[in-house]
């Protein structure tokens, strides 16, 4: 057995029991990203010497007594987290060599539980894409097979886990970042309800979409990961002060029995790969078999959040990415000649397309003349979709659905960028909604490609859908390792 | 629903980013492509419907106000890409003033 292969939950009951230190482990992780990241490209960066210093101390906190079930445990962090003293790209050129002045809440969350911020992942640009392709800083493989993508916005942390190059990682989440890579990679991704974890020193996206979430080997590695996460902290004015249950206790003693599962009809449409539609299938069959009650939903609007996504997400970028004008940090033209051009040169040689895009789809749909008819508009449509979401739970305790319409797809494959976004029809719904929702490896396809299945749970339900996911993971079994 | 065209160098400029014509005329059909499916959200009857504003009905949740410590100054100042001693440095912005 090789440290770097264990998950969150196995890791710290070896170093509970004092049989391996924190900074033997970190080591373990440093050794094989060392040997393998040549070839994944997971991590943009990586703070060897500074990850040693706090696995150290990790470890004389344990030797001064402490205990906990995160202490020494090395976490991979998405480089749009900040984690003082490190760099904080966003994978965008306007970021290049910033080093970040403070901590988010998560981070300090992670620090206070003794984990060790262990490398920074690579991520598509600003966390806008589905591939990593739209990184400016690095290019990121799939670990199954190393012609094919990722998946984004969350791709390195994806690959650093399903690829053992990470115990286990933070992404985020805004229309199915965390869920569809970690399907592409093999991993557990969790999207937490909208307001669960705390977005200060995250940067943002889509401020009411987006949230941070662990992506680990197992359903009770993200359970445990994500309680150390949540809980309200007075800088994110979103978090409503909704109490933390204990997520890991919702996945011990795993059993469907008595749960109800829900299959929406809408997420069976034409287009799909017959493999993913045949896993999700399976899925529900294996639970159905072992006990659970097993229905048919109906979610009507599904068709519209997609639509209502692309409005929304480029609104809100477009106003967060503002602050990127070339003044008070990252990248600024040498080409400025006064202030309007030190904004658009600053901004037109650090962003990458896909963000200059996105910005100006933003801008568009928010000028005069179109908001009401796109944005205000939107968001009463945005209301129509979590209704479907809100009478659906009404019925059952998670909904069983497909991750994404493929496995992952090729690097390079040239897709249109109304395709790409596409590729997160099954995913943006339960964003739009701001419910939680998670991936869980179902297989692989025939291809030799990871498979994943959706639990989605209503808002602030994660440990019904915990439950359901573990309940799903032990009726599964244990998953093939792809070999680098 | 038919969309009018959209004058991506007036969005541009108010986005305050330089195009090059190439880039312009690329996204230009792209945003049609994308706006022309957003125009779904236009089929839908939403009279009366309440807007979501947040994935959640939610109230401002705010802590107290109290003074704490913030950035320092140098901290603050650390990754600027122009500075002086104390302040963010920036092209002349107002006729006739020092830049």
């Amino acid at each position: 057995m090789n440290l770097w292969e264990l998950g969150v939950v196995d890791a710290a009951e070896l170093l509970s029991k004092r049989e391996v230190s924190s900074e033997e482990l970190t080591k373990a992780v440093i050794g094989r990203v060392r040997d393998c990241d040549g070839k994944t490209g997971a991590y943009l960066t990586f703070d060897e010497e500074g990850a040693l210093a706090a696995a150290r101390d990790a470890d004389a906190r344990r030797a001064a007594g402490e205990d906990g079930p995160l202490l020494g445990v090395p976490v991979a962090i998405k480089d749009l987290i900040n984690v003082k003293g490190q760099p904080c790209t966003c994978a965008s050129k306007i970021l290049k060599g910033y080093v970040s002045p403070y901590d988010a809440t998560v981070t300090e969350r992670l620090k206070t539980a003794g984990a060790v911020c262990a490398g920074r992942t690579n991520m598509d640009e600003f966390a806008m894409g589905s591939s990593c392709e739209n990184s400016a800083l690095g290019e990121t493989r799939n670990p199954w097979n190393l012609e094919f993508v990722p998946g984004g916005s969350s791709g390195g942390s994806a690959a650093a886990v399903g690829g053992d190059l990470a115990i286990a990682a933070l992404g985020t989440d805004t229309g199915g970042s965390i869920r569809q890579p970690a399907a592409f990679c093999g991993c557990v991704g969790v999207k937490p309800s909208y307001g669960r974890v705390s977005r200060f020193g995250v940067t943002a996206f889509a401020s009411s979409l987006d949230q941070v979430g662990p992506m680990t080997k197992t359903v009770r590695d993200s359970a445990r990961l994500l309680g150390a996460l949540c809980g309200a902290d007075g800088r994110d004015g979103t978090m409503p002060p909704e109490p933390v249950p204990d997520f890991e206790a919702a996945t011990s003693n795993p059993s469907p029995k008595g749960l109800k599962i829900g299959v929406p009809r809408e997420y069976f449409m034409e287009g799909t790969s017959p493999e993913i539609v045949e896993s999700v299938k399976k899925a529900a069959d294996e639970m159905a078999r072992a006990g659970a009650e097993v229905e048919e939903v109906s979610l009507p609007h599904t068709d519209y959040a997609m639509a209502v996504y692309y409005v929304i997400a480029p609104a809100e970028a477009s106003a967060n990415l503002s602050r990127f004008d070339g003044v008070r940090y990252g990248y600024r033209s040498p080409r400025s000649e006064d202030v309007f051009t030190l904004y658009t040169r600053t901004r037109a040689e650090g962003f990458g397309q896909e963000v200059k895009r996105r910005i100006i789809m933003g801008t568009y749909v928010l000028s005069s003349g179109h908001y009401d008819a796109y944005y205000g508009r939107a968001q009463k449509v945005r209301t129509l979709v979590r209704r479907d979401f809100e009478k659906a739970f009404a019925k059952v305790d998670a909904l069983l659905a497909p991750v994404t319409p493929s496995p992952a797809f090729k690097l390079k494959a040239v897709l249109e960028p109304l395709q790409m976004h596409l590729s997160d029809i099954f995913t943006v719904p339960a964003s739009v909604a701001g419910v939680c929702a998670m991936s869980v490896p179902c297989g692989l396809s025939a291809g030799g490609l990871p498979l994943g299945v959706q639990f989605i749970s209503a808002a602030f339900a994660e440990e019904k859908m915990f439950r359901a996911a573990a309940a799903y993971e032990a009726l599964r079994g244990p998953m093939p390792k792809p070999r680098l | 629903m038919k969309t009018g065209k959209i004058d991506v160098a007036y969005v541009a400029e108010l986005a305050r980013i330089e195009l090059t014509d190439e880039e312009s005329a690329l996204f230009q059909s792209q945003l049609e492509k994308i706006v022309g499916y957003v125009d779904k959200i236009k089929e839908l009857d939403v009279e009366g419907v309440e807007p979501t504003l947040f994935g959640r009905d939610l109230t401002n949740v705010m802590r107290d106000d109290e003074v704490r410590p913030s950035m320092d100054r140098e901290t603050a100042l650390a990754n600027a890409p122009m500075r002086t001693d104390a302040e963010f440095r920036l092209p002349k912005i107002v006729e006739g003033a020092e830049s």
